[in-house]
């Protein structure tokens, strides 16, 4: 508890730190991953490809990846760019899959009924695909916010500042309230990133509350440490 | 400088000396007790669950809120909490507790998925709650069991990768140890060998899913099988995407 009273100032700033480092990987994530989720549930051939090299990209182990992005970009082992460029992968491989499912799910109905009431391929697009492929992209979001920002924290050993660096401070200092309040403090802000995401999709998508919901069921896949 | 030349030969040079073999010998070891110990938790739980359908929202809640563990702070509070001389314990302790949500998971979806209707018939026949067990449920559910085995073991092998922090060897060692030394060969190097561990892990899975397939014709809770198959009855085929499980 001493420790909390002489550090709660450090707090704020790691925790911001945190969120910088994940959100950006969240969002590029994505974003990317709309049209290569598209293309992975058009057409087989780029399925076979995109879902493949999804797979693949997340099994490589977070620590693996952190440092061999450094050597292969020339970039400096001790800094951010590898911890954003690592997640960022993370993010696409993950919600790449996510998004070809959620255009899966779009009643082929339903799509069929578009282009007969007269929407372009583009149109039908964004009005109708998109918009009914919003819950299970929901539901592909969130396992991407929850595991990010738990990923995020692997950074910390090669000094990209967040609320791992409470992990290995609190190791090497004997903490064991450090690294429990670093603990605490990831799980805490992953929840709530992931409430927020349940609260957007309401006020976005009114109309899939409960319905698709079940749908999500049991989330097998995590993402590597 | 030849980066690439240069990754080769420290692997090369560390495979010659037996270092590497070493690593990748821990590395298998933490990995292969602590998914055992796991499905050893893990299987007959999430049997438990599937077969009686008791505790569905606390399985489903256990392996949606695992994901927000971060695994590197785990270890750190287990070493913690157990102490520094007890290392290993803390550390396995981790790694199980990390591979538990996904092969409970798996469990509990394989039997899960099946057709009730199946269930009931083996009931009709008069089979007994266990043989329902050992002979419909499980063998109809090993698919996503071992799907879920997959995933926790690739989980494990990531999460091995940062004991090395804790001076538990295996293979994160080299590239912790090479990163303040600038060994850019040896980080790489080290990485490399991970990823490929990883990846062939991966490929060993796909190969027992794909046995499995062969070995179950039909029933298996696989989405694409279920377009294929014929509907019993006269109806009209259902149109749509089946549901993802």
């Amino acid at each position: 508890m001493n420790w909390l009273a002489n550090n709660y100032e450090s707090i704020l700033p790691l925790v911001l730190n945190h969120l910088k480092l994940s959100v950006i990987p969240i969002a590029i994530g994505f974003v990317a991953s709309i049209p290569l989720g598209w293309l992975a549930w058009r057409f087989r051939l780029t399925r076979g490809i995109l879902l493949t090299l999804a797979g693949l990209l997340y099994t490589i182990p977070s620590l693996a990846l952190f440092t061999a992005l450094p050597s292969l970009l020339g970039l400096p082992y001790i800094s951010e760019a590898p911890v954003l460029i690592g997640l960022t992968i993370y993010a696409i491989a993950i919600m790449a899959r996510s998004a070809s499912d959620a255009f899966g799910s779009v009643d082929a109905g339903v799509r069929q009924s578009a282009t007969a009431v007269g929407y372009s391929g583009w149109q039908r697009f964004w009005q109708v695909e998109l918009p009914l492929a919003g819950p299970v992209l929901l539901a592909g979001l969130r396992v991407v916010a929850v595991s990010t920002i738990a990923l995020v924290t692997v950074g910390a050993i090669v000094g990209a500042k967040s609320l791992g660096y409470y992990f290995t401070d609190g190791y090497q200092r004997h903490l064991v309230f450090e690294v429990l309040t670093g603990l605490v403090l990831t799980m805490a802000l992953a929840l709530l990133v992931d409430a927020l995401l349940v609260l957007l999709g309401r006020v976005a998508m009114p109309w899939a509350r409960g319905q698709r919901a079940r749908r999500a069921a049991l989330p097998m896949k995590q993402v590597p440490a | 400088m030849n980066l690439i030349g240069d990754t080769w030969a420290w692997i090369v040079a560390q495979s010659a000396n037996g270092e590497l073999w070493l690593r990748v010998g821990e590395h298998l070891f933490y990995t292969a007790i602590s998914v055992l110990i796991a499905a050893a938790i893990a299987i007959p739980i999430g049997y438990a669950i599937g077969h009686t359908g008791r505790g569905r929202e606390w399985a489903v809640g256990i392996s949606g809120a695992a994901r927000a563990i971060p695994s590197f702070g785990l270890i750190l509070l287990l070493i913690g909490l157990v102490g520094v001389v007890q290392r290993p314990i803390a550390a396995f302790a981790a790694f199980v507790i990390l591979a538990i949500p996904s092969i409970l998971a798996g469990a509990y979806a394989g039997i899960q998925a099946i057709d009730r209707s199946t269930i009931d018939a083996a009931r009709a026949v008069g089979m007994t709650e266990w043989q329902i067990l050992w002979k419909v449920e499980a063998p109809l559910g090993l698919r996503l069991l071992v799907s879920g085995l997959r995933s926790a073991t690739l989980q494990v092998v990531a999460t091995v990768t940062l004991a090395a922090y804790i001076n538990l060897g295996a293979l994160g060692y080299d590239i912790l140890q090479g990163i303040p030394l600038r060994r850019d060969d040896q980080v790489l190097g080290a990485a490399l060998v991970v990823i490929a561990l990883a990846l062939l892990i991966d490929a060993l899975f796909a190969i027992a899913t794909y046995v499995v397939d062969r070995a179950i014709p039909d029933g298996a809770p696989a989405p694409s099988r279920r377009i294929l198959r014929v509907p019993p009855t006269g109806r009209a085929a259902v149109v749509g995407t089946p549901t993802a499980t």
